[in-house]
Formats: C-alpha cells, structure tokens, sequence
C-alpha cells in the first residue's frame, strides 16, 4: 500500500477536522474509520435503537456483537458489559463519531475551565490540573470551527462567555414554548438566559437546508440534514482535495514503530477482517479518550513494553466525562409544543464563582421527550404500572419541563483505562477495561445544581419538581469521555504537549477529547473540534516534508 | 395485509370488536393467528405473560399492553435482541403460574382481573428483578416505535396527543427558492 504523509485514526469530531486541515495543507492522508458512514437516508426514528435510548442496541454502533468491554465498578467487581449498555462508556462508531448523531449543543469552554487548579486549588484526592494552553489560545480556533462546521445560537443574553471577535454565523432557531415559559422565570431570579448554541442550520447554510423541527433529534441522524457534524462538513471537504482517502470498517490493531522508536505506520484489519499496512510519516490518533487510549496501549514494543506513549504510565488515567443532574418540573398547563429540537434555552450563572464549590456547569432544558423517556419520570408518587402509570402518561406528558446539564467532573488519577489481560473483541484485540469512580466533590457540585434547577422550575409555575442528582458507583465517560492521554508541559503528568504530540515520540499525535485535562461544565465537542484545529495548525506550520522543523 | 397478516395482529374491525368486549377479548387478540405462532414463547406462556402485561398496561379508553401489540414486541426480541433475557422469561413466567395456581387454583389468564392484579402485585413484591424486566419490556412495546410489533398504529402516541407521523415541513423557508442553496 501506497506510503502517505499521514494516518489519522478515527473519524470523528476531531478525526474529520484533522484530515480535512492536513488535505487542505497538501500532506497526502488516509483517514480510518472503524464504523460506515451512514448519511441522512439512514435515520430511523427508532426509539428503542440510537445513539441516546439503545435497548434494542446502538444505531451507529459499535454492535452488541464482538465489541466487549470490561467495567469495574467501585467496589471493584468486574463485569463485561456490551455496548448497548450504559457502564460501556460508548461513543459512536462511524464517520462523524458522535457527531452523526449528537444533539449537537456547540459550547465553548469559559476561560477559567482551562484554569481550574489554579482557580481552585486541587480537592483531596483529585487530580485537577490546568490546561496547558488558554481559552486565548483556542478562540481563534472556536470562531473557525463555529464557522466551518456551522453553529446557530446568540450569546448576547449571556455575560458568562470568553471573550469573541465574531458574533456565530447563523442566528438561533425561533424560540419553542419552554423558551418562552422559562426566559423570563430566569430574569426574574436575576439569572442572564440566552439562545443554546447548536450546530445546527437555523437558516440555509453550507448549501444545506435548515432545521425541519421534527422531535427525532438527539440519538438520531438527521432526516433533512440540517445538524452539522465532520461527516458533513469537514470529512467531504477532505475528500474533495484529492489527497484523503477515507476507509471505513476500518479496525487499527497497533501504531507501528520502527528500531528508533519513531513510528512507521499502523496496521488494520480492513473491512474484509484481513491484516493490513499502512505506512506513514506520522500517525494521528483520533478515536476518542477511550479507544485512542487503548489504541495506544495495545501498541507495546521492545522500546516501548507498556504501550506507546505510556513511559510514566499516564495513557488512560483522568478519564472522565460529564456527572448530569437536574430537575422534572411538573405543570398545571401545557408546556409541550412537539417542536424539536427542544433544547433551546441556558444559563451558565452557575459554572464558576460559588463559594465552596470547584466549578459548576450549563444549565438547559432537556431536548425533546420522547414518549420512552417519559415512562420513568411521572412526578414522585405516581403508579409504576397500572392503570395509574397510564393515566400520568396521559396527564404529564406534555406538562413537564426538564432542566439539566453536565457538571464539571473533578478528575482522579484512578478513573482510568487500561486494556483487559483476559478479554478480548471479534478481531482479537485486548478490550478496554474501565474502573475508579467519580470524586465525590463532583457529586455535591451536582446536587447544587439540582437545586437551581428546581428553584428555576419553580419559578416558572412549576406546581410540583422533583430532583435527579443520584451518586452512581462508577466512573463516568459516555459520549463526553475525556482525559485519557491529558496535555502538559511536564512528560510525569500528561502524555502529550501543548501541540498534542506525544512526548515519547515526535511523529505520533493524539488529537481528540482524550488531551482535554478537564473537560468543561459543557458539552465538549466544540472544544474537541477547536483543538483539533488548534493542534492542525501548529502541525503544519512544523512539517516539512516528511520530518519537522526543528 | 391479507395472508401475509403477522401473529398477533388485529385488523382495524378486530380492534374495535375486542375494545367493545373489554379485558375478556383481549387474550384473544393477542393470541397468534391462525397462519403463524409466537417466535419463542408457547401459547401457555403467551397467556401468562399476556394477563401479566396487561396489568402493567391495562385497557380503558385505549387499548392495553397486549392489544396495541406488546407481546408481538417481547415474542420477537427475546427471539433477537433479547436472547439473553429467554432463561428469565421462562423461569419468570413459571414462578408467575405457580403462584396463581397456588394462590387461586386456576392459571392466570383465568382469574378475574382483581385477582390478576392480585397476583401480579405479589410478582412485583416476591421477584422484583424479573417484574422489572417485564414492565420494562412492556413499556418499550407500548410506547416505543410500532416498527417492533408493539404500539400498534402508534395508538400510544395518538394517545399522548402526538401527531404521527410526526409533522414534516415546519421550515419557516421554502427550500426551493432559500437564498445560498
């Protein structure tokens, strides 16, 4: 097989942006992808089987079949879990990553979530750190990103934003009933709501059409595609270059390494099962803080016994996501208008500033609810079943609000992920293995929140709310897993540098969630996405040729 | 549908037939036709698991659990997605016959509806884990998508006041003319 500049390992958030950066830059790149690519013809309006509700399984994968994983939980019993089930930690497994499927909130972190050790100092037991870059540093990345991919929203109800040179290209969808029933309850609590950014056309954009409004949304593929991910956006225009080729069911087996320790390539088991080289002048890893640390430790070697990148054993360790909590608010009039997305409206009063609290997070209403959702949240009290249950439906279903959102998680270098000595999936690799637990000040973070989002509810005309702040005994990743391969200045304590290389080695980068060292009180795939652009920049201003400037 | 009509399914007269009789018609409606047979349960099972089901979901003005279909959905997955779950199901649905013959002499299909509720109560109190993955189940059919063999003519939808399919075309733009396309 043909040698190329580049191998970029995933195609996700980070992966497309990647590819497409380096393409546009002239470097030769082969982009692999361990899902398909699925497109709009693909949405399903499955209830029971997407990315968000996945009792029949994942949509876009990966398949129950042959993609184990192992979950430790916190009191340290190992189970094997299947991706359809929550302790997996999933994240989507086709071209776009979860992008494809997202609900597409498009946040930008605020500046002190790049700064929270030295915000707040670091609580027993944790292992919060700053970042080793600043929000100054990515902005003009964000603005890209909000630009390229398309984002629809409008912060000038909003104080709590970094600053920003450009306004988002597309002004927000019109505001649905929720929006208009909890605005004004939050200025009266001198709370400042604005417009959620979305990555999605509000309006004619990058010659797609805009949001339809349908309520198949978060979990599902867009029927009219008008919600921007990279398999939209950034992976087509590598294509288009001419110098990308994307293969998918693609499966990366190890980076390669050559006597030096530089990499060489990867291999893969192609979409036929079949071993495969592909040889390279460098290699990115871009498939998310779970599969790149693994990635990363099943790729060992004389030089490197315990993975690559792994010298201070740090690939896989901070690993984190986002704890939600929130509130039910139950109302005596109609507050469903079955006009999706239904997210609409947020405060972010809440991310910083409370005293004996290390941070906070986004405060939003909850997409649209589907009648699935609604069956485990009647109001306290209500009838499990029976006739009781079926009338709550009946009652509650289109007078319910729910407010939500991702608490900042406080990481710990026991939250991590290692690589299975006994499991291994359908191509015989070593499984991920996750375990630790969230730290417990992130689950007073969450309570707080809980709170506010009751005492917002309430002001709303709310007659009843009910709380969800549980403790689960597990670590938390998901689709907003983060953290695996942290970024730092110091080899000891991170694994890649400000520019997301490997310290260990100069031709190998991990460009995705896995570098964030924390991972926001937002939903981090606009981070992801800057970063990536970020990362792409300072990589093509350093390669020459088939090396770097030194 | 003719003679391709699938178990378990109900033509519209059916549907109103068995809504007018009431909770008596419903096993009948939820037995399968005459051109097919459930996927994995036997039809001693199906009657069990149907009284037990329609206690989670009972009829009033809207169907119940297993006349919008829900044994179809929990037939057919345990046949697919839910094989893990037949060891369940079988022992499950044992203990739930043993306990009506005990308690009531005769099996649960029999009872009067108090006396279903009765025994599914006590279900739900002596073997939580498999009651919950039948009301689990249950509701899924109910509520889910009817493209599972549950919530037939997504009547559970219509039910919750939602329009289905759900409304297309709700763009404030007429795509053909929008500017930059």
């Amino acid at each position: 097989m043909k040698r190329v500049n580049a191998v970029v390992v995933g195609a996700g958030a980070a992966g497309g942006v990647v590819a497409k950066e380096l393409a546009v830059a002239g470097l030769s790149v082969v982009l692999l992808e361990r899902g398909k690519w699925y497109t709009a013809n693909d949405c399903r309006k499955d209830d029971l089987r997407n990315q968000r509700t996945t009792v029949l399984g994942n949509a876009f994968g990966p398949d129950d079949e042959g993609n184990p994983r192992v979950l430790v939980d916190a009191k340290g019993v190992a189970s094997t879990v299947l991706p359809s089930e929550g302790g997996y930690q999933n994240d989507a497994a086709c071209v776009g990553g979860g992008t494809l499927s997202w609900g597409a909130q498009a946040w930008r972190f605020l500046p002190q979530d790049f700064k929270m050790r030295s915000t707040y100092g670091a609580p027993a037991g944790s292992s919060l750190e700053d970042w080793p870059i600043s929000y100054d540093d990515l902005e003009p990345f964000y603005e890209k990103a909000e630009y390229e991919i398309g984002i629809s929203g409008d912060y000038s109800g909003t104080p709590f934003h970094g600053p920003r040179r450009r306004p988002l290209p597309m002004p927000p969808l019109p505001a649905n009933r929720e929006f208009d029933i909890l605005e004004p309850a939050a200025r009266r609590l001198g709370l400042h709501p604005f417009h959620i950014p979305m990555a999605r056309n509000s309006v004619p954009y990058n010659g797609r059409g805009p949001c339809m409004r349908c309520r198949w949304c978060v979990g599902f593929a867009c029927e009219v595609d008008a919600k921007n991910g990279s398999q939209n956006t950034v992976i087509p225009v590598a294509l288009n270059t001419g110098n990308c080729e994307l293969r998918t069911e693609c499966m990366v087996k190890e980076i390669l390494t050559d006597e030096r320790g530089r990499a060489r390539g990867v291999s893969y088991f192609d979409e036929h099962g079949r071993l495969q080289e592909q040889l390279s002048d460098l290699v990115v890893v871009s498939g998310c803080a779970t599969e790149s640390a693994r990635l990363l430790l099943n790729s060992k070697s004389r030089l490197f016994p315990d993975g690559l990148g792994n010298r201070t054993d740090q690939v896989g360790r901070h690993l984190q996501g986002h704890h939600y909590t929130g509130a039910q608010g139950y109302f005596d009039f109609e507050t469903y208008d079955d006009v999706g997305p239904g997210a609409s409206i947020a405060i972010s009063d809440y991310n910083h500033g409370t005293q004996g609290l290390c941070g906070g997070g986004m405060l939003a209403n909850e997409f649209i609810r589907l009648p699935i959702h609604m069956v485990d949240r009647l109001p306290p009290g209500t009838p499990r079943w029976g006739l009781g249950h079926k009338r709550g439906m009946r009652e509650w279903h289109r007078r319910t609000i729910t407010i939500m959102g991702p608490t900042q998680q406080i990481p710990t270098a026991e939250g991590r992920v290692s690589v299975d000595p006994t499991v291994r999936d359908k191509w015989g690799l070593p499984v991920v293995r996750i375990s630790g637990n969230v730290h417990p000040h992130t689950f007073e973070i969450g309570e707080a929140q809980a709170k506010r989002a009751e005492a917002w509810l309430k002001e709303a005309g709310a007659i009843q709310t009910s709380p969800m702040a549980s403790r689960p005994q597990m670590v938390s990743a998901g689709q907003h897993q983060a953290g695996t391969c942290r970024m730092g200045n110091d080899p000891k304590g991170s694994v890649v540098n400000r520019y997301c290389q490997i310290h260990d080695v100069d031709n190998v980068f991990v460009i995705d969630s896995s570098v964030h060292v924390t991972n926001g009180g937002f939903n981090p795939a606009l981070t992801i996405m800057a970063v990536a652009y970020y990362a792409s920049d300072a990589l093509v201003r350093n390669w020459k040729g088939t090396g770097f400037r030194s | 549908m003719g003679s391709s009509r699938k178990p378990g399914r109900l033509t519209r007269r059916e549907f109103v037939t068995v809504g007018a009789i009431g909770s008596v018609a419903a096993t009948i409606g939820c037995s399968p036709g005459k051109h097919g047979t459930w996927e994995f349960l036997t039809e001693d099972q199906a009657r069990t698991l149907t009284a037990i089901c329609d206690q989670i979901v009972p009829a009033d003005d809207f169907p119940s659990a297993s006349q919008a279909g829900v044994l179809n959905y929990i037939d057919r997955q345990l046949a697919r997605h839910y094989k893990r779950h037949q060891d369940a199901y079988r022992e499950g649905l044992e203990r739930a016959h043993a306990l009506s013959m005990k308690r009531f002499g005769q099996e649960l299909s029999a009872l009067s509806p108090q006396q279903q509720l009765e025994v599914a109560t006590a279900i739900e109190q002596q073997d939580r884990v498999f009651f919950d993955l039948v009301r689990s189940h249950t509701l899924q059919g109910y509520y889910g998508s009817p493209r599972h063999g549950g919530n037939r003519d997504a009547v559970s939808w219509r039910m919750l006041g939602l329009t289905e399919p759900p409304t297309l075309g709700r763009s404030q733009y007429d795509l053909k003319k929008g500017p930059g396309l």
